[in-house]
Formats: structure tokens, C-alpha cells, sequence
């Protein structure tokens, strides 16, 4: 039955697709478990958890611990700063203004640059301008480049969808305009919302290309993993890749998680 | 009585074309009133007007006397029910229907409790706790209702409120909506696109067509004597006929398949024959090519039945037939 082949060459390639997506993540959890004496690849020599002591403690290149901190310092201007512009501007484009369609092109175009051109960019523009480039200056302009046009993208989509008549509603019943964003518009787009916060923070937090001619003297955790992959030749790497990895599944939790306890106090 | 709702020449201009235009209307104090008329009409502009969400391009609305034309909705003493209703699906049906009492300060206690007597008014208190999302369609519109309602409002605005329901249920919440009309004594303005509803609730019906009032009346006064051709297909049960003497409006139950003596009669061909229980629908053509039907009792029909390409004369005693204005050349 040539339904039934189909059906298991399609399986297969899904597999196959699971495994190539999860595979190198899962390899290098594994690995970063690797005994005192193994190596960077299998077979493992025994089971520990000294990589990722080893991890926290000085490195004979680079401070992973300050690169994380910046990393995540900046993850969180990134998302903030991403989620009130683009709630702005989302609510600003649902009335046609001069010049929307231009401001729109605009703020789409810069998904469109290179992301090392930006980098580069902004990188000389500080040099152009003797300012000290730094992760929460430039670096984090760069990075706002690309997470504000997702951001406002999103936004697009959610109002797209939203019935007017509510906030009609509210004003019918004596909300201000303000009130009205606050008591129905907000907390109807709430889960959006939270995942704009979501994207803005994950894009952050592993980009690279618009980091690094922008980052300055502090280098971000993607910045500083690249340096090791050259130098460092023992699974602390690998350890660094679960931590990372872990954090990131953390912050996602814990998102869905605060959206499922705000569903449940719905309007209390 | 003074009237409750006063519009003078209102009218409302999109660019260059008006969906409204410059329609006068007086609406008595503690009418059921129903906007209706074919979609574009501007019936639904109209309400939206007198609610405050849509601005006035050129005329006045007055409430009550005093003229709100510039005022926001919740200043009006107005409230409005949409048609999709409008619920906010985060709070649930008690906190909806608080919602006015909160944007007005009302503290959570008495707000919850007030609330709690309006979902009693429409019989939901068992669903207090429910988000919009667990109520049906029915229970949605009664929330909605509530919600307006609480705010007391000298004038209801509700925007095509049956549409959503399923037949069985409409006939119902159209028997409910008139009884809270005439318990709370306030005036409805209601919008639709339905000549049965509009027949069944108000006490002034106004037919709108083109941005434009076609006829304002009771609805036995359209019903009998339609202002217009146009009025008379839209309220239905009219053969619209262009005879020698003028235009007329002749209502179908009155037409036979029997000419009285004396009366009118337009003879040609059946075309269809249609069943609908208590009665049966007659089509006929006319060698002019004027089509009339008659909707003649069911036993009157099965006495002398019949069938389509047959030969038949439509007949009504004069008297039935409502001689319209002209057409006007075209």
C-alpha cells in the first residue's frame, strides 16, 4: 500500500529532522557530564559534574561569569525596551498616520540588513563619535535593531485580530482612553504580549553577528564562548553550552508558567 | 410626551459619499424603536452616532433635550449593546457587568453586589463565576444586556442583537428584550436588517434605505399603508404592481386565485407553487411580465389547487390595494 510507505518515509524524515534539531544539544548535554580525565568527544571516561565547577572558576581565557551577568543585563534592557516600544508603536499603527507606511519600511528594512553590517555600523559610528562601544550602549542598540521590527511585527498581528469593539465597549461605559488600554486592551493581549518579552529576550541573549563589532572591551556569553572554542580544549565548554541551554529553558518556563497564573487570576 | 431622542439633519459623510443623510427623527420618551432597513442603509451608522462612537459630520442629536453631539458615549446617558457583544473575555460575567460601576469608582463590594442584581434581572445568577468563553450564545447576550444596563441608561442602543442566535432562540430573547423595554420604561433603539423583528417589537419603526428615511411609523401603519415600492418589498407581503391607474401595493394575503367581482385581477402564468404549512405561495406571471403572488390559506388552496404552467388569474377586492406615489422616471 503506497499510503502506508509514504507514511513511513514521512516518519522517518520527521525523525530524522528531531534528531539533527535536538541531536547536538543533547550530545553536548551528555558530554558536559564527561569524567575528570575525558576529552572533548566519546567515549565518556567515567561520569562527573566537575566541568561545571570548573566553569565558575577563573579560566585561563576569559571571565565566564561576567560575560553572563552582561549577557543577561542586557537580555533584560533588550526585552523591556522591546516590549514597551513595540506595544507603542503597535497601538500608534492601528490608525493610519502621515508617513506610516514609510515608517513601517523603515523599521521592517533593518531585518533585512545584514546583521554584521549593522553591527559594523553602529561599530564605526561609535568610533566615528569617540564614544566608548560598550554592551549596554551600543551593543545594545544593535541588538534593538532586530527585536523591535519582530516585536512590532507581532504586535501587527495581534491587532490584526482584536475586535474594536471592546475598547468601544469600555468606553461606552465610562473608561477613559487609558482605562481602556488598562483594564481590557492589555490584559486581552497579554499572552502576546509575554511573548514578545520572550522573543526579545531569546533573541538577545544568543546573538552574535550584531554583538561583536558593538560589544566593546566586555564580551557578551556568545562572544565569549566563540573566544574559548578556540582555546579551550576541555568539556568546561560543553558545560557552559547545558548552563546556557538550561538558562534558556528556565526563563521560558517560568513565562509560561506567569502566563498561566495570570490566566488564572483573570481580572481579580 | 417629549421625545426622548431628537436627531435634526444629522448626517454622516465618508469622503465625498453620505451613508446618512441629513435624517430627522423625533423617538417618544419610553419607546421601542427599530432601526431597519438592507445592510448599507446607514441604520447601524445612525445608532452609532447617537452612541458617541462614530462622530456627526453635519446636525444635531438631542437626548432628553439636551444636545450631546459633542459628548463622549458615557456622557450621553446612553449605553449600547453590540453585536458582537463585546464581552471582555478576561473577566468573568459578574466583573463584566461591574465593569461601569468600576471605570465609575464604585467600590468592589457594592459594585459586585449591584452587578449581582442585574444578573439576576436576566436570570444568570447561577453564572457569575463563568468567563465569556463558558456561556452561550444566549447567556452572552443577557451579560451583555446587564452590562449596559447598569449604568442606567436613559436610552438603550442595541446594534443588530439577535442576529447571532439560532431562530428558536431569537423568537425568545425578542419576547425578553421586549419585556425589559416596558419593565424598565426606558427607550430602545434597535438595529436590524429584519422586518419580522421589527414588526414583533417596536412601537415606532423606522425603514431606512440609502442613508435616508424611507418611513417612520407604527408598524401596523407600514404594514398597511407602505410609504414607498421600496418600503413595501422591504417590509414584505406586498405584490408592488404598475397598473393602469397608478402604482399600487397590494398585500398578498389578500390576493386570491378567485377574482372577486368587481375587483382588480392580473391573469398569466403560475411560476411557482410553494408549501409552507398553514399557507401556500403562488407565483404568477404575467404576459407584461409582471410577477404578483398570493399567499392563500392552506385549505383554500388544496380546495382548488394549482400547478406551475398552469394558466391562472390573481384577483383582490380594490379596496386592498394601496395606491403608492409614482415611480419617478428614470
Amino acid at each position: 500500500m503506497p499510503g502506508h510507505v509514504a507514511r513511513f518515509l514521512l516518519g522517518a524524515l520527521f525523525a530524522l529532522f528531531l534528531l539533527f534539531l535536538y541531536g547536538p544539544t543533547i550530545t553536548i548535554g551528555i558530554l558536559s557530564f564527561q569524567g575528570p580525565d575525558g576529552g572533548l568527544t566519546f567515549p565518556m571516561n567515567g561520569m562527573s559534574t566537575v566541568w561545571f565547577t570548573r566553569l565558575f572558576q577563573p579560566q585561563a581565557v576569559g571571565d565566564l561569569g561576567a560575560a553572563m551577568t552582561r549577557t543577561l543585563g542586557l537580555a533584560a534592557m533588550v526585552t523591556v525596551v522591546t516590549v514597551v516600544v513595540s506595544l507603542a508603536a503597535g497601538m500608534a499603527f492601528r490608525h493610519r498616520f502621515a508617513g506610516s507606511s514609510a515608517l513601517f519600511i523603515l523599521t521592517i528594512a533593518s531585518l533585512i540588513v545584514p546583521s554584521i553590517l549593522v553591527s559594523l555600523g553602529v561599530g564605526l559610528l561609535f568610533t566615528l563619535m569617540e564614544w566608548e562601544p560598550a554592551w549596554y550602549s551600543s551593543a545594545f542598540g544593535a541588538q534593538l535593531t532586530w527585536t523591535l521590527p519582530f516585536g512590532l511585527l507581532i504586535m501587527f498581528a495581534v491587532f490584526n485580530r482584536f475586535d474594536r469593539s471592546w475598547e468601544e465597549a469600555a468606553r461606552d461605559l465610562g473608561a477613559t482612553r487609558w482605562q481602556g488600554f488598562w483594564h481590557v486592551v492589555l490584559p486581552i493581549i497579554a499572552p502576546s504580549v509575554i511573548g514578545i518579552a520572550l522573543f526579545g529576550f531569546t533573541l538577545s541573549f544568543d546573538e552574535f553577528a550584531r554583538t561583536l563589532l558593538t560589544a566593546g572591551s566586555g564580551n557578551t556569553l556568545p562572544l565569549e564562548i566563540l573566544g574559548m572554542t578556540t582555546t579551550v580544549t576541555t568539556p568546561v565548554l560543553y558545560a557552559l553550552g547545558s548552563v546556557s541551554t538550561a538558562v534558556s529553558l528556565l526563563v521560558i518556563g517560568g513565562a509560561i508558567l506567569g502566563a498561566r497564573v495570570m490566566g488564572r487570576r483573570r481580572g481579580r | 410626551m417629549r421625545p426622548d431622542v431628537e436627531l435634526i439633519k444629522v448626517t454622516k459623510r465618508y469622503g465625498t459619499t453620505a451613508a446618512v443623510d441629513a435624517i430627522s427623527l423625533e423617538i417618544p420618551s419610553g419607546s421601542y424603536c427599530c432601526l431597519l432597513g438592507p445592510s448599507g442603509c446607514g441604520k447601524t451608522s445612525t445608532l452609532r452616532m447617537i452612541a458617541g462612537h462614530e462622530s456627526i459630520s453635519d446636525g444635531d442629536i438631542l437626548l432628553a433635550g439636551r444636545n450631546v453631539t459633542e459628548l463622549a458615549p458615557a456622557e450621553r446617558g446612553t449605553a449600547m449593546m453590540f453585536q458582537s457583544y463585546a464581552l471582555f473575555p478576561h473577566l468573568t460575567a459578574l466583573e463584566n457587568i461591574a465593569f461601569g460601576l468600576r471605570m465609575r469608582g464604585v467600590g468592589k463590594a457594592e459594585r459586585l453586589a449591584r452587578a449581582s442584581e442585574y444578573l439576576r434581572l436576566v436570570q444568570l445568577e447561577a453564572m457569575a463565576e463563568r468567563l465569556p468563553a463558558q456561556l452561550s450564545g444566549g447567556q452572552q447576550q443577557r451579560v451583555a444586556l446587564a452590562r449596559a444596563l447598569i449604568t442606567r441608561p436613559k436610552v438603550l442602543l442595541l446594534d443588530e442583537p439577535l442576529s447571532a442566535l439560532d431562530p428558536f432562540l431569537r423568537t425568545r430573547m425578542r419576547e425578553e428584550l421586549k419585556r425589559l423595554q416596558r419593565e424598565l420604561g426606558i427607550t430602545f433603539i434597535h438595529v436590524t436588517h429584519g422586518q419580522e423583528e421589527a414588526m414583533a417589537l417596536s412601537d415606532l419603526a423606522v425603514v431606512m434605505d440609502h442613508g435616508r428615511i424611507a418611513q417612520a411609523a407604527p408598524p401596523r401603519h407600514i404594514f398597511e399603508r407602505p410609504a414607498s415600492a421600496f418600503v413595501a418589498r422591504f417590509i414584505g407581503g406586498h405584490n408592488v404592481l404598475d397598473l393602469p391607474e397608478g402604482r399600487f401595493a397590494i398585500r398578498t394575503d389578500r390576493t386570491t386565485l378567485s377574482p372577486p367581482p368587481g375587483g382588480a385581477r392580473l391573469s398569466g402564468r403560475v411560476t411557482a407553487v410553494e408549501y409552507q404549512g398553514t399557507a401556500v405561495r403562488v407565483v404568477v406571471q404575467a404576459a407584461n411580465g409582471q410577477s404578483a403572488e398570493a399567499l392563500l390559506p392552506d385549505h383554500l388552496f388544496h380546495a382548488a389547487p394549482v400547478a406551475p404552467g398552469e394558466a391562472a388569474t390573481l384577483g383582490w377586492d380594490t379596496a386592498a390595494a394601496h395606491r403608492l406615489p409614482a415611480p419617478t422616471p428614470a
